[in-house]
């Protein structure tokens, strides 16, 4: 690669939202670590300060735990990454300080990563796909993507908020709750296999975009009506839903005529979700792949990845560059080795 | 449907499949909303009925907005069916990424003006790409596909309907999106009228601020 011996490693620091996690990963592609921390609140969703306070709590230990796993010590590095946005400030805030520590400390270069597409490239890495139509689908992104002259290409995406943050806001109305290692979607996804009649809900496809605000606010009013059971609400939303984000899947993929189509982010843990879009992958004489479960969720490993991908090829950080960039689109990050 | 000739599948869509056959002499397009093994089949039904009697409609309600579309001449609500004038030309898709400035300036304010003549009679087109045009020898341009489409005069609906052609532009044509974008745009404020038009300009920059991470919200961090 480049010049790079494989005995090289890159540690990543993810900390976009609600997860601390530290991955390392050797040049060739190998993962050696992949810690993560996920900050559970007592009661509603994530806020971003109490987060990021836990973040900074972990960060230490998470880091030690990374590089004993990989069996490695600090100086045998080459390289810190961390993702650099999009995202909650303080959480990303707090994972850029600990990464600009390191490469300070250790004398070494930074890189800053951009969170979509570290999601799309260890989906690569790990299934083994070149080109594909990614579908990233997580609590904070619902995007479809694909690489075309240079760019990755957002053809599709919600025009409110995110897949994952529905699924996330209806499961606590619901009065679902989340515990260490059982995500909220996991928990709603286990009640919709309970749920059998079909609730009237408005499904909006706008083109190859969508929008999941309207179905959220129809399904908490149902919820608070009563008038149905919870698990056929929790099964009728993720059916609408799902058949959205199936159906502008299937768009981009008329569209863009892609071989293959990567599922990847939080959400692709979901089995209906993925079993609804191997049926059109396959009218579309495509090939499905979905990321493996410990990569799905956000994690360091996917960081460290994309920060191999990107020193490989020659990007670099400087630390007076290295402030966190809330709003940083998929399609305006450089990706040389595509090329 | 019997008196129709050896239909042939030209393209598979992402909803429909189209054919090429022959009615009564002519070419004729018949387009088919397959149903969806992956949807429940109470909410397959439900969609495939509503924009097969929707679409028609709508690309009756275009014409008569003065906006170029194919003649509508069956309709099977009961198989998802709708049968056409078929249309030659080229998509308007091909043609951006082919032609020189001044004819894709020529086009995209073309593209402009039908879509402000559709928005002045509250028709929102709903899929506004460049495959759902096209471009015919006369330099005529149809608009196809209003699956999506909706008959709605508010201010929201013409905002969302314009940032998707903007989307569709920088996903499709991102070489020279904005300046596609600003020509389009040229015709649409002609059509409309310059208050309009910038009443509909402004619904896009809220809209686009609805999205979570775009950067418009920058400058309110």
């Amino acid at each position: 690669m480049k010049g790079h011996a494989s005995e090289s490693y890159c540690l990543g620091i993810e900390s976009t939202a609600d997860d601390f996690g530290v991955g390392i990963a050797k040049f060739n592609g190998e993962i050696l670590a992949n810690v993560v921390d996920t900050f559970v609140p007592e009661t509603g969703g994530i806020h971003p300060r109490e987060a990021a306070r836990h973040h900074a709590i972990v960060a230490d230990k998470s880091v030690r735990q990374a590089l004993e796993r990989a069996k490695i010590s600090p100086n045998n590095l080459s390289v810190i990454a961390f993702s650099q946005g999009p995202g909650l400030g303080p959480c990303l805030r707090t994972g850029a300080t600990v990464a600009r520590a390191l490469a300070s400390y250790l004398n070494l270069p930074l890189v800053g990563v951009n969170h979509c597409l570290a999601h799309i490239e260890i989906g690569k890495l790990e299934t083994g796909t070149t080109d594909p139509l990614a579908l990233y689908v997580s609590g904070g992104n619902t995007m479809i993507a694909a690489y075309d002259s240079e760019r990755y290409r957002v053809f599709g995406e919600t025009l409110d908020i995110a897949l994952g943050n529905c699924l996330d806001v209806f499961a606590r109305e619901a009065g679902l709750r989340q515990k260490k290692c059982v995500p909220l979607g996991a928990a709603l996804e286990q009640l919709a296999l309970k749920g059998k009649k079909l609730a009237q809900l408005p499904y909006t496809v706008k083109g190859m975009d969508l929008s999941l605000s309207g179905l959220l606010t129809a399904a908490c009013a149902q919820l608070k009506k009563g008038e149905h059971a919870v698990a056929d609400l929790c099964y009728s939303l993720q059916e609408i839903a799902f058949s959205m984000v199936t159906e502008v899947t299937e768009r981009a993929l008329a569209h863009t005529e892609k071989k293959e189509v990567l599922f990847t982010g939080g959400v692709a843990a979901n089995k209906r979700l993925q079993s609804m879009l191997a049926t059109i992958v396959e009218e579309h004489d495509a090939r499905f792949f979905v990321v493996p479960k410990a990569f799905a969720t956000d994690n360091g490993a996917m960081i460290a990845w994309t920060g191999v991908l990107a020193f490989t090829n020659g990007i670099v950080t400087p630390i007076e560059e290295s402030y966190v960039k809330l709003r940083w689109r998929l399609e305006e990050v450089d990706v040389p080795w595509m090329t | 449907m019997d008196d129709l000739i050896a239909p042939q599948l030209i393209k598979k869509g992402a909803e429909a499949s189209i054919f090429l056959a022959d009615w009564h002499e002519r070419q004729v397009v018949l387009k088919k909303r397959l149903p969806k093994r992956y949807r429940h089949p109470d909410l397959d039904k439900q969609i495939r009925t509503y924009r097969t009697i929707h679409e028609p409609q709508l690309i009756n309600e275009a014409k008569k907005a003065g906006v170029q579309t194919p003649t509508i001449f069956l309709v099977d609500v009961r198989n998802a069916i709708i049968v056409m004038q078929f249309i030659v030309g080229k998509q308007v898709k091909t043609i951006l990424n082919e032609a020189a400035k001044t004819e894709r300036e020529e086009v995209c304010v073309k593209i402009g003006k039908s879509i402000g003549r559709l928005h002045k009679h509250g028709v929102i087109h709903g899929d506004l790409t460049t495959s759902n045009m096209i471009l015919t020898p006369k330099r005529k341009i149809f608009f196809v596909d209003f699956g999506l489409g909706e008959k709605n005069p508010e201010l929201e609906a013409m905002g969302v309907d314009m940032h998707l052609m903007r989307r569709a532009l920088q996903s499709t044509h991102f070489r020279f999106s904005e300046e596609c974008f600003k020509a389009v745009f040229q015709g649409y404020s002609d059509e409309v009228g310059a208050n309009v038009a910038k009443n509909v300009s402004e619904k896009m920059v809220e809209i686009r601020k609805r999205g979570r991470y775009v950067s418009e919200r920058r400058e309110e961090q």
